[in-house]
Protein backbone atom coordinates (compact mmCIF):
# COMPACT_ATOMS: atom_id res chain seq x y z
CA UNK A 1 0.00 0.00 0.00
CA UNK A 2 2.46 2.59 1.26
CA UNK A 3 5.09 1.02 -1.73
CA UNK A 4 2.26 1.97 -4.15
CA UNK A 5 1.93 5.33 -3.35
CA UNK A 6 5.49 6.07 -2.44
CA UNK A 7 5.82 4.65 -6.30
CA UNK A 8 3.05 6.58 -7.64
CA UNK A 9 4.32 10.09 -5.48
CA UNK A 10 7.12 10.09 -8.15
CA UNK A 11 5.60 9.77 -11.32
CA UNK A 12 5.35 12.67 -13.36
CA UNK A 13 1.63 12.06 -13.38
CA UNK A 14 1.11 12.27 -9.77
CA UNK A 15 2.79 15.17 -9.69
CA UNK A 16 0.64 16.63 -12.32
CA UNK A 17 -2.78 15.70 -11.00
CA UNK A 18 -1.41 17.66 -7.43
CA UNK A 19 0.02 20.40 -9.28
CA UNK A 20 -4.22 20.60 -11.11
CA UNK A 21 -6.00 20.27 -7.29
CA UNK A 22 -4.08 23.23 -6.63
CA UNK A 23 -5.09 25.65 -9.45
CA UNK A 24 -8.21 24.10 -9.90
CA UNK A 25 -10.10 26.15 -7.66
CA UNK A 26 -8.98 29.75 -9.38
CA UNK A 27 -7.84 28.61 -12.67
CA UNK A 28 -10.83 26.01 -14.03
CA UNK A 29 -13.07 29.26 -15.11
CA UNK A 30 -9.95 31.06 -17.24
CA UNK A 31 -8.52 28.33 -17.93
CA UNK A 32 -10.61 26.27 -19.85
CA UNK A 33 -11.34 28.58 -22.85
CA UNK A 34 -7.57 28.86 -23.48
CA UNK A 35 -6.58 25.21 -22.56
CA UNK A 36 -9.50 23.67 -24.37
CA UNK A 37 -8.07 24.90 -27.78
CA UNK A 38 -8.01 21.73 -30.34
CA UNK A 39 -5.49 21.13 -32.70
CA UNK A 40 -2.06 21.21 -30.48
CA UNK A 41 0.36 18.22 -30.87
CA UNK A 42 0.32 15.79 -28.18
CA UNK A 43 2.52 16.41 -25.02
CA UNK A 44 1.56 20.10 -24.86
CA UNK A 45 -0.37 21.10 -21.39
CA UNK A 46 -4.24 21.25 -23.68
CA UNK A 47 -3.45 17.49 -24.21
CA UNK A 48 -1.90 16.53 -20.55
CA UNK A 49 -4.79 18.44 -19.18
CA UNK A 50 -7.49 16.71 -21.33
CA UNK A 51 -5.80 13.53 -20.10
CA UNK A 52 -5.04 14.21 -16.32
CA UNK A 53 -8.29 11.94 -15.40
CA UNK A 54 -10.31 9.57 -16.62
CA UNK A 55 -9.26 6.70 -18.68
CA UNK A 56 -9.99 2.88 -19.51
CA UNK A 57 -12.14 1.09 -16.61
CA UNK A 58 -14.29 -1.62 -16.44
CA UNK A 59 -16.99 -1.93 -14.03
CA UNK A 60 -20.37 -3.53 -13.06
CA UNK A 61 -23.89 -1.95 -13.50
CA UNK A 62 -26.73 -2.63 -10.97
CA UNK A 63 -28.53 -5.23 -13.74
CA UNK A 64 -24.70 -7.12 -14.80
CA UNK A 65 -23.86 -5.38 -17.36
CA UNK A 66 -20.56 -4.53 -18.30
CA UNK A 67 -19.36 -0.90 -18.55
CA UNK A 68 -16.59 0.35 -20.18
CA UNK A 69 -15.53 4.03 -20.83
CA UNK A 70 -16.39 3.41 -24.75
CA UNK A 71 -20.44 2.16 -23.31
CA UNK A 72 -20.19 5.96 -21.65
CA UNK A 73 -19.14 7.24 -25.00
CA UNK A 74 -22.42 8.57 -26.03
CA UNK A 75 -22.75 11.75 -23.75
CA UNK A 76 -20.43 14.04 -21.43
CA UNK A 77 -20.99 12.54 -17.95
CA UNK A 78 -20.38 13.73 -14.37
CA UNK A 79 -18.44 10.42 -12.27
CA UNK A 80 -17.95 10.30 -8.62
CA UNK A 81 -16.89 8.36 -6.25
CA UNK A 82 -17.80 6.87 -2.99
CA UNK A 83 -19.96 4.18 -0.94
CA UNK A 84 -23.39 4.06 0.28
CA UNK A 85 -22.62 4.16 4.14
CA UNK A 86 -21.10 7.51 3.03
CA UNK A 87 -22.78 9.58 6.13
CA UNK A 88 -23.15 12.57 3.78
CA UNK A 89 -20.77 14.06 1.11
CA UNK A 90 -22.09 10.92 -1.24
CA UNK A 91 -26.14 12.03 -0.99
CA UNK A 92 -25.26 15.32 -0.72
CA UNK A 93 -23.34 15.16 -3.86
CA UNK A 94 -26.03 12.82 -5.59
CA UNK A 95 -28.84 14.99 -4.68
CA UNK A 96 -27.26 18.01 -6.18
CA UNK A 97 -26.22 16.58 -9.68
CA UNK A 98 -29.98 15.37 -9.39
CA UNK A 99 -31.46 18.68 -8.33
CA UNK A 100 -28.96 20.90 -11.12
CA UNK A 101 -30.10 18.14 -13.78
CA UNK A 102 -33.62 19.47 -13.52
CA UNK A 103 -32.49 22.95 -13.47
CA UNK A 104 -31.15 22.37 -17.21
CA UNK A 105 -34.69 21.35 -17.82
CA UNK A 106 -34.28 19.38 -21.55
CA UNK A 107 -30.60 19.77 -21.44
CA UNK A 108 -30.58 17.86 -18.17
CA UNK A 109 -30.83 14.35 -20.04
CA UNK A 110 -27.71 15.53 -22.38
CA UNK A 111 -25.11 14.26 -19.57
CA UNK A 112 -25.08 11.20 -17.69
CA UNK A 113 -24.72 10.90 -13.80
CA UNK A 114 -22.28 7.86 -13.24
CA UNK A 115 -21.66 7.49 -9.01
CA UNK A 116 -19.41 4.63 -8.39
CA UNK A 117 -19.15 2.68 -5.45
CA UNK A 118 -15.07 2.21 -3.79
CA UNK A 119 -17.05 -0.26 -1.71
CA UNK A 120 -17.58 -3.46 -3.35
CA UNK A 121 -17.16 -5.48 -0.14
CA UNK A 122 -20.45 -3.40 1.44
CA UNK A 123 -22.43 -2.66 -2.20
CA UNK A 124 -23.49 -5.15 -4.25
CA UNK A 125 -24.60 -3.83 -8.06
CA UNK A 126 -28.24 -4.20 -7.02
CA UNK A 127 -27.74 -2.78 -3.83
CA UNK A 128 -26.30 0.26 -5.76
CA UNK A 129 -29.11 0.18 -8.15
CA UNK A 130 -31.37 0.51 -5.44
CA UNK A 131 -29.52 3.66 -3.58
CA UNK A 132 -29.15 5.56 -6.76
CA UNK A 133 -32.82 5.23 -7.23
CA UNK A 134 -33.81 7.13 -4.02
CA UNK A 135 -32.57 10.38 -6.00
CA UNK A 136 -35.35 10.46 -8.68
CA UNK A 137 -33.57 10.62 -11.02
CA UNK A 138 -31.57 8.42 -14.00
CA UNK A 139 -27.95 7.93 -12.14
CA UNK A 140 -25.54 5.11 -13.10
CA UNK A 141 -24.31 2.94 -10.14
CA UNK A 142 -21.30 1.35 -11.11
CA UNK A 143 -18.61 -0.98 -8.85
CA UNK A 144 -15.90 -3.78 -9.66
CA UNK A 145 -13.77 -6.01 -8.15
CA UNK A 146 -10.92 -4.32 -6.07
CA UNK A 147 -8.27 -4.61 -8.78
CA UNK A 148 -11.11 -2.93 -11.49
CA UNK A 149 -11.40 -0.27 -9.20
CA UNK A 150 -7.66 0.61 -8.62
CA UNK A 151 -7.86 0.82 -12.37
CA UNK A 152 -10.64 3.24 -12.24
CA UNK A 153 -9.28 5.22 -9.46
CA UNK A 154 -5.79 5.08 -10.67
CA UNK A 155 -7.24 6.43 -13.65
CA UNK A 156 -8.88 9.44 -11.90
CA UNK A 157 -6.54 9.83 -9.14
CA UNK A 158 -8.76 9.25 -7.10
CA UNK A 159 -7.88 8.31 -3.02
CA UNK A 160 -9.93 5.72 -1.06
CA UNK A 161 -8.92 3.13 1.73
CA UNK A 162 -10.24 1.11 4.05
CA UNK A 163 -10.17 2.24 8.05
CA UNK A 164 -11.15 -0.44 10.31
CA UNK A 165 -13.18 0.44 12.56
CA UNK A 166 -13.37 -0.70 16.46
CA UNK A 167 -16.17 -3.47 16.18
CA UNK A 168 -14.32 -5.30 13.02
CA UNK A 169 -16.23 -3.44 10.59
CA UNK A 170 -14.72 -0.72 8.12
CA UNK A 171 -15.28 2.63 6.83
CA UNK A 172 -13.77 4.34 3.54
CA UNK A 173 -12.01 7.39 3.16
CA UNK A 174 -12.54 8.87 -0.13
CA UNK A 175 -11.75 11.71 -2.74
CA UNK A 176 -15.35 13.41 -2.75
CA UNK A 177 -14.82 15.54 -6.22
CA UNK A 178 -17.39 15.43 -8.94
CA UNK A 179 -15.71 14.58 -12.52
CA UNK A 180 -16.77 16.09 -15.59
CA UNK A 181 -15.81 14.43 -18.72
CA UNK A 182 -16.22 15.02 -22.25
CA UNK A 183 -18.73 12.55 -24.28
CA UNK A 184 -14.95 11.10 -25.61
CA UNK A 185 -14.36 10.68 -22.34
CA UNK A 186 -11.68 13.90 -22.35
CA UNK A 187 -11.14 15.67 -18.66
CA UNK A 188 -13.16 18.83 -18.36
CA UNK A 189 -12.75 20.18 -14.64
CA UNK A 190 -14.44 19.04 -11.55
CA UNK A 191 -17.38 20.45 -9.54
CA UNK A 192 -16.27 20.44 -5.77
CA UNK A 193 -18.48 20.20 -2.77
CA UNK A 194 -17.80 23.31 -1.73
CA UNK A 195 -19.34 25.32 -5.22
CA UNK A 196 -22.09 27.14 -5.07
CA UNK A 197 -25.15 25.55 -7.49
CA UNK A 198 -24.28 28.52 -10.26
CA UNK A 199 -21.08 27.87 -10.63
CA UNK A 200 -21.59 23.83 -10.94
CA UNK A 201 -24.58 24.87 -13.26
CA UNK A 202 -22.60 26.43 -15.60
CA UNK A 203 -19.80 24.22 -15.59
CA UNK A 204 -22.64 21.87 -16.79
CA UNK A 205 -23.66 24.20 -19.10
CA UNK A 206 -20.36 23.92 -20.73
CA UNK A 207 -20.10 20.61 -20.63
CA UNK A 208 -23.06 20.00 -22.66
CA UNK A 209 -22.51 22.97 -24.80
CA UNK B 1 -17.22 15.83 37.90
CA UNK B 2 -21.07 14.88 40.16
CA UNK B 3 -22.27 12.44 39.03
CA UNK B 4 -26.24 11.68 39.71
CA UNK B 5 -27.10 8.95 41.75
CA UNK B 6 -29.47 6.07 39.58
CA UNK B 7 -32.26 7.31 41.26
CA UNK B 8 -32.64 10.65 40.44
CA UNK B 9 -32.99 9.24 36.48
CA UNK B 10 -36.18 7.89 37.66
CA UNK B 11 -37.96 11.14 37.92
CA UNK B 12 -36.10 12.45 34.51
CA UNK B 13 -37.28 9.91 32.92
CA UNK B 14 -41.13 10.55 33.72
CA UNK B 15 -40.48 14.31 32.95
CA UNK B 16 -39.12 13.50 29.24
CA UNK B 17 -42.38 10.78 28.83
CA UNK B 18 -44.29 14.37 29.47
CA UNK B 19 -41.97 16.80 27.54
CA UNK B 20 -41.93 14.93 24.60
CA UNK B 21 -45.71 15.08 24.23
CA UNK B 22 -45.87 18.83 25.11
CA UNK B 23 -42.51 19.90 22.41
CA UNK B 24 -42.93 19.59 19.04
CA UNK B 25 -41.15 16.98 18.25
CA UNK B 26 -38.43 17.39 20.73
CA UNK B 27 -37.19 16.02 23.59
CA UNK B 28 -36.35 16.57 27.49
CA UNK B 29 -34.46 14.78 30.23
CA UNK B 30 -32.93 16.83 33.16
CA UNK B 31 -31.16 19.81 31.97
CA UNK B 32 -31.01 18.74 28.09
CA UNK B 33 -33.28 19.22 25.37
CA UNK B 34 -33.05 17.49 21.98
CA UNK B 35 -35.06 18.71 18.85
CA UNK B 36 -36.08 17.67 15.59
CA UNK B 37 -33.85 14.27 15.65
CA UNK B 38 -34.24 13.16 11.92
CA UNK B 39 -32.58 10.59 9.21
CA UNK B 40 -32.31 10.31 6.09
CA UNK B 41 -34.43 7.18 4.41
CA UNK B 42 -32.79 3.95 3.02
CA UNK B 43 -32.26 2.00 -0.06
CA UNK B 44 -34.17 -1.80 0.37
CA UNK B 45 -31.14 -3.56 1.64
CA UNK B 46 -29.46 -0.71 2.92
CA UNK B 47 -27.66 -2.05 6.26
CA UNK B 48 -26.51 1.26 7.25
CA UNK B 49 -28.04 4.78 8.35
CA UNK B 50 -27.40 7.89 9.69
CA UNK B 51 -29.21 10.17 12.45
CA UNK B 52 -28.93 14.27 13.41
CA UNK B 53 -30.19 16.14 15.88
CA UNK B 54 -29.39 19.40 17.94
CA UNK B 55 -29.06 18.67 21.98
CA UNK B 56 -29.03 21.85 24.10
CA UNK B 57 -27.72 22.00 27.56
CA UNK B 58 -29.17 24.63 29.72
CA UNK B 59 -27.68 22.90 33.15
CA UNK B 60 -24.20 24.49 34.64
CA UNK B 61 -22.20 21.65 33.94
CA UNK B 62 -20.71 19.24 30.38
CA UNK B 63 -23.34 16.50 30.17
CA UNK B 64 -22.04 13.65 27.24
CA UNK B 65 -23.67 11.43 24.86
CA UNK B 66 -22.27 8.38 25.69
CA UNK B 67 -24.26 5.06 23.44
CA UNK B 68 -27.22 4.59 21.91
CA UNK B 69 -29.80 1.59 21.26
CA UNK B 70 -32.65 1.01 18.78
CA UNK B 71 -34.67 -1.47 17.76
CA UNK B 72 -34.57 -0.71 14.26
CA UNK B 73 -30.62 -1.61 14.36
CA UNK B 74 -28.37 -4.37 16.04
CA UNK B 75 -25.71 -1.18 16.81
CA UNK B 76 -26.16 2.82 16.80
CA UNK B 77 -22.52 4.53 17.15
CA UNK B 78 -21.39 7.80 17.48
CA UNK B 79 -19.33 9.18 14.33
CA UNK B 80 -18.00 12.46 12.65
CA UNK B 81 -17.06 13.39 9.11
CA UNK B 82 -14.75 15.75 8.13
CA UNK B 83 -12.94 16.90 5.00
CA UNK B 84 -9.14 16.66 4.45
CA UNK B 85 -9.06 18.78 1.24
CA UNK B 86 -11.02 16.44 -0.96
CA UNK B 87 -10.90 13.66 1.13
CA UNK B 88 -14.21 12.98 2.84
CA UNK B 89 -12.99 10.96 6.27
CA UNK B 90 -15.30 9.71 8.50
CA UNK B 91 -14.72 7.98 12.46
CA UNK B 92 -16.78 6.21 15.42
CA UNK B 93 -16.32 8.47 18.08
CA UNK B 94 -14.68 7.27 21.19
CA UNK B 95 -15.85 8.00 24.57
CA UNK B 96 -18.58 10.10 23.82
CA UNK B 97 -19.28 13.64 22.65
CA UNK B 98 -19.51 16.48 24.64
CA UNK B 99 -22.69 18.62 25.53
CA UNK B 100 -21.59 21.41 26.80
CA UNK B 101 -22.60 23.34 29.41
CA UNK B 102 -25.00 25.96 28.25
CA UNK B 103 -24.40 25.12 25.07
CA UNK B 104 -25.59 22.90 22.24
CA UNK B 105 -24.29 19.82 20.57
CA UNK B 106 -25.66 19.85 16.76
CA UNK B 107 -25.55 16.33 15.10
CA UNK B 108 -25.94 17.38 11.44
CA UNK B 109 -24.71 16.91 7.71
CA UNK B 110 -20.80 16.90 7.88
CA UNK B 111 -20.29 16.79 11.29
CA UNK B 112 -21.75 14.50 14.48
CA UNK B 113 -23.69 12.21 13.64
CA UNK B 114 -25.72 8.96 14.90
CA UNK B 115 -24.62 5.45 12.99
CA UNK B 116 -27.35 2.93 12.70
CA UNK B 117 -25.70 -0.21 12.03
CA UNK B 118 -26.96 -3.65 10.68
CA UNK B 119 -30.30 -1.63 10.18
CA UNK B 120 -33.66 -4.45 10.35
CA UNK B 121 -35.56 -2.35 8.64
CA UNK B 122 -35.87 -0.08 5.31
CA UNK B 123 -36.29 3.70 6.75
CA UNK B 124 -39.27 5.52 4.53
CA UNK B 125 -40.24 8.42 4.14
CA UNK B 126 -42.49 9.75 6.85
CA UNK B 127 -41.94 6.85 9.38
CA UNK B 128 -40.79 7.42 12.72
CA UNK B 129 -38.45 4.84 14.38
CA UNK B 130 -37.72 5.65 18.46
CA UNK B 131 -33.78 5.77 19.48
CA UNK B 132 -32.90 5.49 23.21
CA UNK B 133 -30.01 8.29 23.42
CA UNK B 134 -27.63 7.86 27.44
CA UNK B 135 -26.22 10.63 28.67
CA UNK B 136 -23.26 10.22 31.24
CA UNK B 137 -25.32 12.92 33.78
CA UNK B 138 -28.90 13.18 32.42
CA UNK B 139 -28.76 9.46 31.86
CA UNK B 140 -31.36 7.75 29.39
CA UNK B 141 -34.13 9.35 27.01
CA UNK B 142 -35.82 7.49 23.82
CA UNK B 143 -36.38 9.81 21.25
CA UNK B 144 -38.45 9.90 17.39
CA UNK B 145 -36.08 10.01 14.34
CA UNK B 146 -38.53 11.21 11.54
CA UNK B 147 -37.29 9.41 7.87
CA UNK B 148 -36.75 12.28 5.22
CA UNK B 149 -36.29 12.49 1.98
CA UNK B 150 -32.60 11.58 0.96
CA UNK B 151 -31.37 14.36 -0.65
CA UNK B 152 -32.68 16.39 3.33
CA UNK B 153 -29.76 18.31 4.04
CA UNK B 154 -31.46 19.01 7.45
CA UNK B 155 -34.63 18.87 9.63
CA UNK B 156 -37.81 19.83 8.07
CA UNK B 157 -39.24 22.20 9.37
CA UNK B 158 -42.86 21.56 9.56
CA UNK B 159 -44.98 18.94 8.96
CA UNK B 160 -42.32 15.75 9.64
CA UNK B 161 -44.26 14.29 6.27
CA UNK B 162 -46.74 11.54 7.50
CA UNK B 163 -47.62 12.50 10.97
CU1 LIG C 1 -21.01 7.56 10.05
Amino acid sequence: MLDTEQQESRSGLARLRTALWLVLGVATLVGLAVIYDRGHPAGNPADDYAHAFGGPFTLTAPDGATVTEKTLASKPYAIFFGFTRCPDVCPTSLARMARLRKQLGPDGMKFNIVFVSVDPGHDKPADLGNYVALFGTPILGLTGTDAQLDQIKKGYGVYSAKVPQPGGDYTIDHTAAIYLMTARGEFSGTIDHQESDATALAKLKRLIA
Amino acid sequence: MMRLPPKALVPALALSAMASAALAHGYRTGNLTIQHPWSRETAPGQAVGGGFMTITNKGASEDRLVSGTSPVAAEVQLHTMTMDGVVMRMRQVEGGIAVPARGALELKPGSYHIMLMGLKRQLRQGDRFPVTLRFQRAGNVTVQFAVQPVTSTGPMESGHAGH
